[in-house]
């Protein structure tokens, strides 16, 4: 009993001043939490649009009751979102979707995009990540990038030099920061054949060749 | 000392004066020097990071002053970071949400004000042992001062890697930029320079 008593006696404040920067922070993640996620989606309209230039809309698949699931590289299958970027016409302009996956230190988003046959990279944007600044965010420069617009979606592979700018599946790494480099091209490569093939298997896309 | 408004006064001055030159965090305690040396490549992040700091600072000194009777000496450093990190939580929420554009630019340095020096110090050497108005009063000097410095770095920095200031651009056309002083290596050498100013100033004052 004592020891209990001991107890309260030295912590009683850590205890309320817990619950009660507990509730403070439970207010403000529900005042603002709405306003965080409409942030994130703005974001991805925004990156997806100058990806695909043609596209005037974009129609959410799982809208249309299409599931697709993605396997991570730890076998965590996971729901995915991808979008139908349409064009003015109403013409299937390409497709994007968004993927996921560990980077040096902590996950990477990205959102990519892909042309209307799945052939090649339209190109891909930064979602969200915290790479090493200076090093690692070098990812999300656009010289970088531009390396996998136009590559094809297959077997894209990271070497230390080549050209970069020759547009072909040898992605050149950054210099100080192969870890990050690598992420990007396993998260691109691990997601985008598996959507492939479960897009083939709906009909969504041709089965090629 | 309370019942005498002009020594208070005095006291206030003295002690709002102290954050922003003689004791100022960064020049002259050289504390808080991770988000100095990081975000300052531009005057907005560093304006950013400035503000969001002089909240934290402003909140967790009038937390931990109003608290101060009640601290048992072997959990005070427990109740600070606690303390700390709730309003730091917040104010990184609320940069979510109102400007996600510097919320990115900072990333992982606003998370990091909760280990951030000059707030767990003040906590620790002003606010845990006065009274409600002198914390408060601190809590400004001392985020102001902080603001400051980081704003000249930040505009030195960005001026010479950029020829903006506050992506105003400023420089004549010819004006070749740094490319090296939005770099880590410029956050050192301006911070040395800097450094090595105040002390020469500060000597010949002396």
């Amino acid at each position: 009993m004592s020891k209990i008593k001991h107890f309260i006696q030295q912590s009683w404040l850590l205890i309320i001043s817990a619950f009660f920067f507990g509730l403070l922070i439970a207010i403000a993640n529900a005042r603002w939490s709405p306003r965080i996620k409409q942030n994130r989606i703005d974001k991805l309209n925004r990156l997806t649009a100058d990806l695909l230039p043609e596209a005037r809309h974009f129609i959410d698949l799982e809208t249309l009751d299409i599931e697709i699931e993605v396997e991570s590289a730890k076998g965590k299958r996971k729901k995915i979102k991808v979008y139908k970027a349409v064009s003015g016409a109403d013409e299937c302009v390409g497709w994007s979707f968004n993927a996921a996956g560990s980077g040096f230190q902590d996950k990477i988003e990205l959102v990519v995009a892909v042309d209307k046959d799945f052939q090649s990279i339209a190109g891909f944007d930064v979602l969200a990540s915290n790479e090493t600044p200076g090093f690692g965010d070098k990812i999300k420069l656009p010289n970088w990038r531009n390396q996998f617009a136009g590559a094809p979606v297959e077997g894209l592979k990271l070497v230390k030099t080549g050209d970069a700018k020759k547009i072909d599946s040898e992605i050149v790494a950054i210099s100080g920061a192969t870890v990050s480099s690598e992420a990007v091209v396993k998260i691109i490569n691990n997601s985008i054949t598996q959507i492939k093939k479960q897009m083939q298997k709906k009909g969504l896309i041709d089965n090629g060749k | 000392m309370a019942n005498d408004p002009q020594a208070a006064a005095g006291l206030y001055k003295q002690t709002l004066l102290a954050g922003l030159w003689r004791e100022n965090p960064v020049f002259r305690l050289l504390l808080g020097m991770c988000p100095t040396l990081a975000v300052t490549a531009a005057v907005k992040p560093a304006l950013t990071m400035g503000l969001s700091v002089i909240f934290v600072l402003l909140c967790s000194n009038i937390v931990v002053s109003l608290m101060r009777n009640f601290l048992k000496p072997h959990l005070r450093i427990l109740m600070f970071t606690l303390t700390i990190a709730t309003f730091v939580t917040i104010a990184d929420l609320f940069l979510k949400a109102f400007v996600p554009v510097m919320s990115e630019r900072l990333g992982p340095y606003v998370p990091l004000i909760i280990v951030n020096c000059i707030i767990i110090c003040r906590a620790e050497a002003c606010a845990s042992k006065n009274g409600l108005v002198v914390s408060v009063i601190d809590a400004l000097g001392m985020g102001v001062g902080f603001t400051l410095t980081l704003c000249v770095l930040a505009s030195i920095r960005e001026l010479l890697s950029t020829g903006k200031i506050f992506e105003v651009p400023v420089m004549p056309d010819a004006f070749v930029p740094w490319a090296a002083m939005s770099m880590p290596v410029g956050a050192f050498i301006t911070l040395g320079l800097l450094l090595g100013l105040v002390n020469t100033v500060c000597k010949r004052k002396s």
